[in-house]
């Protein structure tokens, strides 16, 4: 089921994060730890009920129905945004190290540049 | 056995085969296009468990923004060969 | 395999995890989550929810409830995009060279379709409090409309200047709506405007108002890191 699938995706991202030499393929293996975190949070608050509904109160959803949580959801948009930041980041720390080394591999790239 | 559970043991096999798959690869723009349809696949579960701000926000951000950031990167780079 | 140590490592861990979440109270079985006995049920009662007025409970819990971590989340985003601007920048700038020369019609046809989609987020910005959506993904599609603009055109460049200044004064405004419910009321970043009904468009009290802002900046932010990954020195 989906929990697990979410754990085995952070440890595949983590491994990845380990035995990868080239910057690129590193901030990929982050890319995809930070997919399975936020499957993993928005699955502890799901409600299997066949009435519950997603949480927005409208004409047709009143208050009294069975909601999912809401509270994982509101920090999960969060996170993903910031992961957003965070991949612009390196991207452009790592075509400041191809400008300065002229390679993307860690084993090629000399002391002196 | 509900179609509930068929649907998420699918989808659970596929997001383990396609990270495989972006991770083990030779080429680096295989790896960009597979961490894509991770992406989408992540909505889909989004959507199963019922929570559509969030499937809407990683839909925007995970195809639109993420995958220009890296095909721009790796443009930027011109090799001797190739 | 490709490392014997990391790959041992990272199994290890991931058994330790699946070990420590096994059926507690704080982590239940799969699909089994009762909101009576956690945080939500407090956001989920009669009273708070016509006190907020808003009908999207996210969106009042985003705003509302937690609205300084949407601060800080916001100041997150803008030290990113300060830092790739910082990296990327050069004194004389033109667009990256490509090699290929797009077509007439390429050219033509996106300005309408950057319309369309410069509506649709306007769109989702505004309903964030009566649909799914809200200030995050509208920002994420102004700067995809942007970001169509770039990659139709060959010699296309926005109005940066702008761009940083809608920023600045985006954030600022969102400081000075929260001083403001310091000052008229109890406590920073509090509703002062009436609550109004549910489910209609003038409701929700400051919520529309911060989502708009919020909207602005972070489109105008990621409008910004793109522009910064396509041009380059120029190469005299």
């Amino acid at each position: 089921m989906i929990q697990y699938a979410a754990i085995i995706l952070f440890v595949f991202g983590l491994y990845g994060l380990f035995t990868n030499k080239n910057v690129i393929k590193m901030i990929i293996s982050l890319n995809v730890m930070e997919v399975g975190l936020n499957i993993f949070i928005i699955s502890i608050g799901f409600n299997s009920d066949p009435n519950s509904i997603a949480p927005i109160i409208s004409s047709t959803n009143q208050l009294s129905s069975v909601f999912v949580d809401p509270l994982p959801q509101a920090l999960v948009l969060t996170a993903i945004v910031i992961g957003v930041g965070t991949t612009a980041l390196g991207l452009a720390i790592a075509k400041n190290i191809y400008k300065t080394y002229n390679t993307f591999e860690l084993d090629e790239m000399e002391e002196s540049a | 056995m509900t179609i509930f559970d068929i649907i998420s043991i699918v989808v659970g096999a596929f997001l383990l085969v396609i990270a495989f798959l972006a991770i083990n690869s030779k080429k680096i723009i295989n790896s960009v296009l597979f961490l894509s349809a991770l992406s989408m696949l992540a909505v889909v579960s989004f959507v199963l468990m019922k929570a559509p701000d969030v499937a809407i926000t990683e839909a925007v951000i995970g195809s639109g923004l993420v995958t220009a950031l890296f095909v721009f990167t790796l443009l930027s780079i011109n090799r001797r060969d190739a | 395999m490709k490392n014997i140590f990391g790959f041992l490592i990272s199994v290890t861990l991931g058994v330790f995890i699946i070990l420590a979440l096994a059926n507690t109270d704080a982590f239940p079985e799969f699909g089994s989550a009762n909101t009576d006995n956690r945080v939500s049920s407090q956001y989920l009662i009669e009273d708070n929810v016509n006190d907020i007025g808003s009908g999207n409970i996210v969106t009042a819990i985003v705003v509302g409830y937690r609205g300084f971590d949407t601060l800080g989340e916001v100041t997150v985003l803008f030290i990113s995009a300060l830092g790739v601007a910082f990296m990327l920048s050069s004194p004389k700038q033109e667009r990256l060279d490509l090699k290929f020369r797009p077509n007439f019609m390429l050219r033509v046809g996106s300005k309408i379709l950057f319309g369309i989609i410069l509506v649709t987020s306007f769109y989702i910005i505004l309903h964030g409090h009566l649909t799914p959506g809200g200030g995050f993904p509208g920002g994420a599609i102004i700067a995809s409309s942007v970001l169509l603009l770039y990659l139709a055109d060959d010699k296309f460049r926005s109005n940066i200047k702008s761009f940083k200044i809608l920023e600045g004064v985006a954030g600022s405004l969102f400081v000075i709506i929260g001083l403001l419910g310091l000052v008229l009321a109890t406590y920073f970043l509090q509703n002062f405007l009436p609550a109004g009904n549910i489910g209609e468009l003038l409701s929700a009290g400051i919520i529309p108002i911060i989502y708009i802002l919020i909207g602005l900046k972070v489109g105008s932010e990621i409008a910004g890191i793109v522009d910064n990954f396509l041009t380059e020195e120029e190469s005299a």
